[in-house]
């Protein structure tokens, strides 16, 4: 686990993300506890929402829940996807 | 020697699951949810008209350890339909929002009151929606 005293950042979960799924492009804000993420990956194409939020999670393990307090997520597989 | 093959927290879990159409693993209870996304999932079920049985996983940790580990998941709340894994707060909004949700309830989007509603009434007594305490047997 990478940092695992301090404090959480956006930028962190940014880096993260983007370099633990392949192609991502991530939007993240946060105050050090509460996250919201907002994912873009080509890897998304076909898999089931919650697959799609497994791999975000994934990218965390157990810091999620932990040092990650909370966690929002939206996925989407390309640029032009529009969020429901 | 498996773990899993003699853990009665993770059976009883498994059990609440598979005996409850509708449930919902969250912090706190729907009268009094302890956090804004159990919260938000608990107002979207009522807002649908959906009974749903409710455990608050807050009293014991394992709870969440075993619930966690069964549906290889790691924040709350969860959803679970006839014995699936929906999805958290976000996925729930999301459904809720496309209408996926009502769906997969059996609810048509157009009607909140639901197949026990027996009418158009669509307000929802939001007490009697979450009747089934499984807290306790938990």
């Amino acid at each position: 686990m990478s940092a695992s005293g301090a404090a959480a950042t956006p930028e962190e979960l940014k880096e993260r993300i983007e370099a633990g799924i392949p192609g991502a492009s991530a939007a993240v804000t946060g105050d050090g506890h509460h996250f919201n993420a907002v994912v873009t990956a080509p890897a998304f194409a076909g898999l089931s929402r919650i697959a799609q939020h497994r791999l975000v999670y994934d990218v965390f393990g157990p810091e999620v829940g932990d040092r990650i307090h909370a966690l929002s997520i939206q996925t989407r597989t390309s640029e032009t996807e529009s969020i429901a | 020697m498996s773990d899993e093959s003699t853990n009665p927290m993770r059976e009883q879990i498994q059990a609440a699951i598979e005996e409850n159409p509708v449930i919902l693993f969250m912090k706190g209870t729907p009268d009094q949810p302890m956090c804004g996304f159990s919260a938000r999932t608990v107002a979207i079920l009522q807002s649908v008209g959906q009974p749903f049985a409710a455990v608050n996983i807050l009293p014991d940790p394992r709870i969440r350890q075993e619930l966690s580990s069964l549906s290889n998941w790691p924040t709350i709340p969860q959803l679970f339909i006839d014995g699936e894994f929906v999805g958290g707060c976000d996925i729930v909004s999301e459904m809720y929002q496309s209408g996926e949700l009502q769906q997969a309830l059996g609810l048509d989007a157009g009607e909140a009151g639901g197949p026990e509603a027996g009418g158009p009434e669509p307000t929802p007594e939001p007490q009697a929606a979450a009747p089934l305490s499984i807290e306790n047997r938990l």
